[in-house]
């Protein structure tokens, strides 16, 4: 279950690794988002790897960073019982490689990053919201965006239907976080 | 006459339906744009998201301890199973061992709540289909099983029973006894649900060869669970990749032959009778001991210790003034819930609150598979489709 870092090495002569990272026994290796493709490639179809089988490609919001966003695709391999995650850096204007081509289930998972972050998917088939209502302005999970939202929904009794309004609050969110002293 | 034949074959358009959101075999609120041949479905395109309540958002403004019951409420069939995966990440990262008496109740209910998804898998199914008794019979079941819940926690289905370090309480007397009274008597109640439906002919014309999932089509759909199972590929998280102490149980896995919705239900009622004896197993092996991490940083010190250690006092006020602090680190922790892989992927970065907390919902995964699985069907299919799926909306919009 376990990957040395010899295996990195090795894996780096396949798949062109910007970094490594190893967090107790998972491995993740940071890619180029122009060589993303390639290295999802090579992680599926290599014999030595076979990671064939995408769990979920997740979206991180690191605001104030250079690269803004990172792209998280976890592979599992069934054949070696092995996990490993690939992550793609970018910034707000920089696209990432759909890999829908190479993963059909990447579909929504990416769908589902466009949606929340708006990270865009070059090439994607279907790149629709997802998970927020119809007509929803902005991408909720970044972080920028409110935690209470800009609109709120009431029903309108003269109007007889559902109406959006900029929210109100009687009192404004607080964030309480506290620092540690020592 | 001449007919030209223009005039003799006339077209026919497609007809769009709209199947839900307010189906009662949408299992929720699916909203299916059904594309339909005569009553063959060409297309389907699941709308989700109308279950959406931002829980990853919601868990990046809250404590670690304030973020578990968000996972009750994600699938709210299999609390505990959930609570139990974000517990394990947690724990990953705060690098935290828990006593061996907390692993086995952890175990314990991990296949209570297996069961008590499976029934109301199977037995949804069958009323979405069309056998009406077996639902009551499982939710008769159910009801006892969330009694067991109701004892522990106090809460019949959201518990947040299973704690990072721990859980929360320990069982309460006699608990144990009722559970093996349940084992025994499950069995045949088992049997009666398989009696009406494993042999059924009109069960079984709707379920064989309805669905068919190759195994490499599971896998490029990224399944997990019972999906990947019924195609006959034996992965199991609790044996490939075992968590807390189900590398010491004796149980198997269950594996389909042809991928079709009959063999996944036949999957299920076999990892139920297999939870039995799990929690059989589990049963003997529960021990004396404490039911929480003695680490002070991930759990409360003890009261009798707070009235004579200072430094108790102070881990107690900090636990519940600040919470738990994490280091900088993340981590993908996954673990076999009832409907397939549930994973947290969550990244700590030295506060008490998350920086990111994905929730990988099995559900999500299998419901983009529906288009592909229901093509070529009947759209009574699709129900069953629906119903082998196991969908809950809970988890799939989060």
């Amino acid at each position: 279950m376990k990957m040395k870092i010899k295996k990195f090495e090795e894996l780096s002569k396949i798949v062109p690794i910007l970094t490594y990272q190893r967090m107790s026994d998972e491995n993740t290796i940071v890619v180029s988002h122009d060589k993303l493709l390639f290295a999802m490639k090579c992680l599926k179809l290599h014999f030595g790897y076979q990671y064939r089988l995408l769990t979920c490609i997740s979206g991180v919001d690191f605001l104030g960073k250079d690269y803004r966003f990172s792209v998280v695709y976890d592979l599992l391999s069934l054949t070696f019982n092995t996990r490993l995650r690939i992550k793609v850096f970018v910034n707000e204007i920089t696209s990432v490689p759909s890999v829908v081509d190479i993963f059909v289930n990447a579909n929504w998972w990416e769908r589902e990053v466009w949606d929340m972050y708006g990270i865009y998917f070059d090439r994607h088939p279907d790149l629709r919201r997802i998970l927020t209502d119809y007509g929803f302005e902005g991408h909720p999970m970044r972080k920028d965006f409110p935690l209470s939202g800009y609109v709120e929904f009431r029903y309108d009794e003269t109007k007889k239907k559902i109406i959006g309004e900029p929210i109100e609050l009687a009192q404004e969110f607080r964030s309480f976080t506290y620092e540690m002293p020592w | 006459m001449l007919l030209k034949k223009k005039e003799l074959s006339r077209e026919l358009k497609n007809f769009t339906i709209n199947f839900g959101p307010q189906h009662p075999a949408a299992h929720g609120v699916l909203r299916l744009i059904l594309e339909l041949d005569g009553e063959v479905v060409t297309r389907a395109d699941p709308h989700i998201g109308l279950l959406h309540r931002g829980t990853e958002k919601l868990i990046e403004n809250k404590t670690y301890i304030q973020a578990l019951p968000y996972f009750d409420r994600l699938d709210y069939v299999s609390m505990m199973a959930q609570e139990h995966t974000y517990s394990l990440a947690v724990e990953k990262i705060a690098g935290v061992k828990i006593p061996r008496r907390a692993q086995v109740i952890r175990v314990l209910f991990a296949e209570i709540t297996r069961i008590l998804n499976h029934l109301l898998a199977v037995g949804c199914h069958a009323m979405d289909v069309g056998a009406m008794t077996p639902f009551m019979w499982a939710f008769e079941e159910r009801e006892k099983l969330m009694e067991f819940y109701e004892r522990v926690s106090g809460a019949r289905m959201h518990a947040a029973y299973v704690r990072p370090g721990g859980v929360s309480l320990d069982l309460p007397l006699g608990f144990l006894d009722d559970l093996y009274l349940f084992c025994n008597q499950f069995n045949i109640r088992l049997d009666e649900i398989e009696e009406m439906l494993t042999g059924n002919r009109i069960w079984k014309e709707r379920l064989v060869d309805i669905g068919v999932v190759s195994s490499k089509k599971a896998i490029d759909w990224g399944f997990s669970g019972v999906m990947l199972r019924g195609s006959g590929l034996p992965w199991d998280l609790r044996k490939t990749q075992p968590y807390e102490i189900y590398s010491e149980l004796d149980f198997s896995i269950p594996v389909g032959n042809s991928g079709d919705c009959f063999d996944r239900y036949l999957i299920r009622i076999e990892e139920m009778r297999q939870s039995l004896n799990i929690i059989e197993q589990a049963i003997k092996l529960v021990e004396e001991g404490p039911i929480k991490s003695t680490n002070y940083k991930l759990n409360p010190p003890s009261r009798s210790e707070m009235k004579v250690s200072m430094e108790a006092v102070i881990h107690h006020f900090k636990m519940y003034t600040e919470g738990i602090v994490l280091p900088y680190g993340e981590t993908y922790t996954a673990t076999e819930a009832p409907k397939g892989e549930f994973g947290v992927y969550l990244i700590s970065n030295n506060t008490e609150k998350p920086y990111r907390c994905k929730i990988k919902a099995p559900g999500f995964g299998h419901l983009q598979a529906l288009n592909e699985m229901s093509k070529g069907h009947m759209i009574a299919d699709v129900v069953t489709i629906i119903g082998t799926q196991d969908i809950v909306f809970g988890e799939v919009d989060r």
